[in-house]
């Protein structure tokens, strides 16, 4: 196992640089640059612009100036906020991120994998239909709809809870961490009903519940292991979808998180920002998804074994 | 597993505190304590008056700093400053401004003219990059040095004869020249603090960060916490210190005009920076109504490029300006928050009214466009209107271009574009018919007219008349008395609308809630609010409108 | 002996589908559901024909306006009827979500489950190169195609399939790892069957079930993603529509004209519910192992 590992993280360096790489030539193609704004930009302001930034030097110096940089944990200074470092924006609003990426899918799971697993026990039963019918509407609500609904009936006509900010009031990180998960959590749902249908059908479980182990014994000994492996597989790509998909939440709840400015980097062609937020994000989302797989393997007994032998 | 149940269980706690009342609104306690709850609309790139741009930013750094001489919110004219008074001599070529003693920086050193040459020359020196430098332009030789053809500062207008007395020399009169003293990019920076992080002309150093910036105005900076707020508090070293009723304000980067409007509504904020169209009218009814509307200096227009068929026709232009009702316009899809535009200068822009030369007349438009040889749209080649991706625009493209189809019987098509690949298109003049505004920059006809000349940085139309860049550049800046500029302004304008290489639609209006505890905001031309003159009186209240 | 098998194994096949034709047309949900699918396809190919307006035709005096007799689900702001957008609008949306999933279905399980049986070197370059593709921002990625080809829906389709497929390789590979250990993959491949044989045959139709559960979770998912990109001026133009973009449009005024939002989410509702059931028959219809019951 610890080989297998070793062996991902080793595998993760080619494949950084080659995001990094495809990206950083990818966003000087796109058209218009980090400088051009409504105004006409005289050609001596846009000359003094790219020197300070470096701009004007030949794209393969800049790339391999780049590559230093970041050797050294630096990801250059931000082209839309003159004064401040990508690192520092990325410092400021990754807690915020990453906590309320934690609140939701903390939320996703606990609800997901609980209406999943009832509805699975009983399928088309009313235990499964309640459940899964919600988990649909949880599917068709995307947060830009399902976030101002919470709004106006928990925080405008109920007054019960604050509408925006994050730490600012008690309690504004309930609407937007809800929000958030609850899509997750439908999918989870949907995919926890789907693999714990096809593992409750084989004939280990057949052989547990013959063996008159308690229904209960039965779920959370044998089948949740092989049940959740869809799951699993979803949970890596699921976070990194949950830091990105932050954006709508973000500037619905004012949350000054890392997903605002992921999304507008892209659209303000700030290079250095893009970049950054791209290297930070492809990181973790190979960490997760090499987690995910570790779990996977680790709750599918005949994978575990394979990496033990170290086959791979 | 265990720190998961240990977040659910703290994710319950908290649940349930936050049940048990959500406590006192930012208004109520604001009100208490003197702190203004500004919806300020976005993220400021940054708090250097010499580096940035936006709107956002203007209403920070005009909290933190203070110009030479600053507007009136009233009246808009010109009142003191730093600058106490000042003199113009040589038939207006020259300004003295007599800087006031008083006058402080926040570290309680004083403000100096010298000051003011070192921050002008870094605000147009080549290196700096400052995207507002022709804001300087008027004052003698700046933009040679600006443009880098001569490299020696003491050949530009602007001299400190002694620590309280700066002189500026212009290259032609300037009427507006003093309104320019309030634009941050004239304004002064505190030359030691600067070379503490840097060079003069570096742009990214932390010199505006809490802790390190000295700034001279009404308020100094508190917390800057990225996307999340910004927080002046009054400052005791200002000169005008006794006017200054509040005790801080807290701007908010409220992008999101729908969650802006939610939070005026359950009482976080005083004051929004926009309200959505939507909503305006439930506003409008209601009792002792929050919602506030003023003219605003701004014109919105299509440009029509006229190199590109089939509006490279002066009667197809002329053909599309006509077929527009914008009385419709403005009554349904805008909520008569606009004003019908038939010309590019905004009406009573200082006293000047554009011509009107046209009205909404499908007959004579269908006439126009048969002459220009498609008789009721036969024959026609298509035409685009591109726009960046905004709600607003698109209602607008989608009414027009119903318009034009209904009228003129014409193929229209709608492409918006996001926003770096729509600035790139309209710079290339890579489009027909494309969307654009603009805002000015001071109050004078100038500031729209001066737009069209030929190959103008903003023009974008391909328009160019030797005649009308004569008029602008040459006649109107020498013209005697202010009667003989406007008559010249009008000539050019005419010249301009007649050849119609924009469709006008529609003058600006600013919108805002301002929570009825809020008093000393004057709706003005320019949406310019001076937070000094702000105050907060506890005893008026919201009335609630989904009660 | 091998020759005879492999015979065999196609005929159980072919009888294998047609049990499951039957099995699904006793599960009254899934007959719902596929009727509700069907229903709503016929309108969306027959709307130039059968919509009560002109799907551009304004009436901007008239504005917004509740449900009437002659606007049965009411007006949007220009004054166009509600009903016709929605006509226009599935489309658009029915289209977007058949032919991007129909896309990432293809791409994602072909790579999922070569990956997954395959194994070893291949294995890791292939899903290495789905982590790349992962974490390549979308935007930039979005805005290049439409400037590089030009906008065009069929494009959009393509990329939106072209980025979904991620996940359902992931979902396929997993899959794949778990059944390819089982007594009857092992038992095909010492018969000496094709690899490729092995994939389609044995491991594909074992592994349905997710993919079909997935599948139905691809679909909204892509329908609301057109509406995000259209919204951010990536996706199809004004004055067409899509069910995402009336949602999305609706939110924003759902306080002043509520039917804006309502009538254009029941219908999205309804579609994905009717997607759901038609799924779920089929995944039990399909599933062999449920069968021997």
């Amino acid at each position: 196992m610890r080989r297998f590992i070793f062996y991902r993280l080793l595998q993760a360096i080619p494949v950084i640089l080659a995001v990094i790489t495809v990206t950083f030539f990818l966003v000087r193609t796109a058209p218009g640059g980090p400088f051009d704004s409504e105004k006409a930009v005289l050609p001596e302001v846009q000359r003094a612009l790219e020197a300070q930034y470096k701009l004007d030097l030949p794209l393969h110096e800049q790339f391999f100036a780049y590559l230093g940089d970041l050797a050294q944990g630096d990801l250059g200074p931000s082209f839309k906020y003159p004064g401040r470092s990508v690192n520092e924006i990325l410092f400021s609003g990754l807690p915020v991120t990453a906590e309320l990426g934690f609140y939701a899918l903390c939320i996703a799971l606990v609800i997901g994998v609980l209406a999943g697993v009832l509805a699975s026990l009983k399928p088309n039963t009313p235990q499964d239909y309640i459940p899964m019918s919600l988990a649909m509407i949880g599917i068709c609500m995307p947060s830009f709809l399902l976030g101002p609904l919470l709004v106006l009936l928990f925080g405008i006509t109920l007054e019960w809870l604050p509408i925006s900010g994050w730490g600012d009031i008690p309690g504004d990180k309930i609407l937007p961490s809800i929000t958030l998960g609850s899509a997750y959590a439908a999918y989870i749902a949907r995919l926890s009903r789907a693999g714990m249908l096809e593992i409750l059908s084989q004939d280990y479980i057949r052989t547990a519940r013959a063996k008159g182990l308690p229904e209960w014994q039965v779920v959370t000994r044998h089948a949740l292991r092989g049940g959740l492996i869809p799951v699993i597989a979803f949970l890596g790509p699921a976070f990194a979808g949950l830091l990105a998909g932050s954006f709508v939440v973000e500037t619905i709840f004012q949350i000054p998180g890392l997903g605002r400015f992921y999304v507008q980097a892209a659209f303000n062609r700030d290079y250095t920002m893009i970049l950054g937020t791209t290297v930070f994000l492809s990181t973790l989302i190979i960490l997760f998804n090499l987690a995910s797989d570790v779990i996977a393997a680790w709750l599918n007994p005949r994978l575990r074994s394979q990496y033990q032998r170290g086959t791979r | 597993m265990r720190s998961i149940s240990q977040a659910l269980i703290g994710f319950s706690v908290m649940l349930i505190l936050a049940a048990c009342g959500a406590g006192e609104s930012n208004v109520v306690q604001g009100n208490r304590d003197g702190i203004l709850h500004y919806g300020n609309g976005a993220e400021p790139q940054g708090l250097d008056p010499h580096v940035v741009t936006g709107v956002p930013e203007n209403h920070i750094i005009r909290a933190l700093f203070e110009g030479l001489a600053v507007k009136n919110p009233i009246t808009l004219e010109p009142e003191p400053g730093v600058a106490e008074r000042w003199e113009f001599s040589d038939e207006g070529r020259v300004i003295t401004f007599f800087l006031n003693p008083n006058a402080r920086w926040s570290n309680g050193e004083q403000v100096t003219a010298d000051d003011y040459v070192w921050s002008w020359d870094r605000a147009l020196h080549p290196n700096t990059g400052n995207l507002y430098a022709y804001m300087l332009y008027p004052v003698a030789n700046a933009e040679a040095y600006a443009k880098g053809e001569i490299t020696d500062f003491s050949a530009v207008g602007v001299k400190a004869l002694n620590d309280t007395t700066l002189q500026v020399t212009l290259n032609t009169p300037t009427p507006y020249f003093i309104q320019l003293m309030d634009h941050y990019s004239t304004f002064a920076v505190h030359p030691e603090t600067l070379l503490q992080f840097g060079e003069k002309t570096d742009r990214f150093t932390p010199w505006t960060r809490v802790g390190n910036i000295v700034t001279n105005g009404a308020f100094t900076l508190e917390e800057w916490s990225l996307n999340r707020r910004i927080i002046v508090k009054k400052s005791p070293l200002y000169w005008d210190r006794d006017r200054v009723s509040l005790n801080g304000v807290v701007f908010y980067p409220t992008e999101n005009v729908v969650s802006e409007e939610r939070m005026f509504r359950v009482e976080q904020l005083h004051y929004t920076n926009v309200v959505p169209l939507d909503k305006i009218p439930n506003y409008r009814a209601m009792p002792d109504s929050p919602y506030v509307q003023s003219a605003y200096l701004g014109t919105y227009y299509y440009l029509l490029n006229t190199d590109r068929p089939p509006v490279d026709d002066v009667r197809v232009r002329q053909a599309l300006a006509l077929a527009v009702d914008r009385e419709q316009l403005v009554r349904t899809v805008l909520e008569e928050t606009a004003f019908p535009a038939y010309s590019i200068t905004p009406p009573d822009t200082l006293g000047y009214y554009p011509p009107r030369l046209f009205d909404y007349d499908p007959d004579r438009a269908q006439v126009l466009l048969s002459e220009a040889g498609y008789p009721n749209g036969e024959g026609w080649p298509g035409i685009e209107i591109i726009y960046n991706t905004q709600e607003a625009h698109r209602k607008i493209a989608v009414a027009i271009q119903q318009m034009w189809k209904k009228t003129l019987n014409i193929d229209v098509t709608i492409s918006n574009q996001e926003w770096k690949v729509y600035l790139n298109s309209v710079s290339q003049r890579d489009f027909q018919v494309a969307r654009r505004g603009w805002i000015g920059d001071y109050v004078d006809p100038n500031n729209f007219l001066d737009l069209f000349i030929t190959d103008g940085g903003n023009n974008n139309t391909g328009f160019a008349n030797a005649k009308y860049d004569d008029l602008i550049l040459y006649r109107a800046p020498r013209a005697a008395s202010r009667e003989e500029r406007y008559a010249l302004f009008t000539e050019a304008e005419t010249m301009l609308m007649e050849q119609m290489p924009i469709v006008p639609i529609y003058t600006y209006t600013s919108k805002h809630l301002i929570h009825p505890s809020v008093e000393g905001i004057y709706p003005n031309l320019m949406d310019s609010l001076n937070l000094k003159y702000v105050t907060l009186n506890p005893d008026r209240r919201l009335t609630r409108a989904t009660d | 002996m091998t020759e005879s098998t492999v015979f065999n194994q196609a005929e159980q096949g072919s009888s294998l589908w047609l049990d499951a034709w039957l099995r699904l047309r006793r599960n009254k949900l899934a007959v719902f559901g596929g009727v509700v699918l069907l229903l709503l396809i016929c309108i969306a190919l027959l709307t130039p024909w059968i919509a009560p307006y002109s799907y551009e035709a304004q009436d901007l005096d008239l504005g917004a306006s509740g449900p009437t007799s002659a606007h049965w689900l009411g007006t949007d702001v220009f004054g166009r009827d509600l009903l016709t957008q929605i006509m226009y609008g599935g489309r658009v949306s029915l289209a977007v979500g058949f032919v991007a999933t129909a896309v990432a279905l293809l791409i994602g399980v072909t790579w999922g489950a070569v990956a997954g049986y395959v194994g070893g070197r291949v294995d890791a370059v292939m899903m290495r190169l789905v982590d790349i593709l992962y974490a390549l921002p979308f935007m930039i990625f979005i805005v290049l195609l439409m400037v590089v080809f030009g906008r065009n829906v069929l494009l959009l389709f393509l990329a939106i399939g072209a980025v979904e497929w991620l996940t359902m390789a992931r979902i396929m590979r997993s899959q794949v790892q778990s059944l390819r250990q089982q007594e009857f993959v092992e038992a095909a491949v010492s018969l000496g069957l094709s690899p490729w044989t092995i994939i389609w045959r044995h491991i594909v139709p074992n592994a349905l079930g997710p993919i079909i559960v997935y599948t139905t979770l691809t679909i909204p998912s892509v329908m609301l993603l057109e509406a995000f990109l259209s919204f951010l001026g990536l996706g199809i133009q004004p004055p067409q529509t899509s069910w995402g973009l009336l949602i999305s449009y609706g939110a924003e005024t759902m306080e002043e004209y509520p039917w804006l939002l309502i009538f254009p989410g029941l219908t999205l509702t309804l579609t994905l519910f009717s997607l759901n059931f038609l799924g779920d028959g089929l995944r039990d219809a399909l599933d062999v192992r449920g069968s021997k019951d």
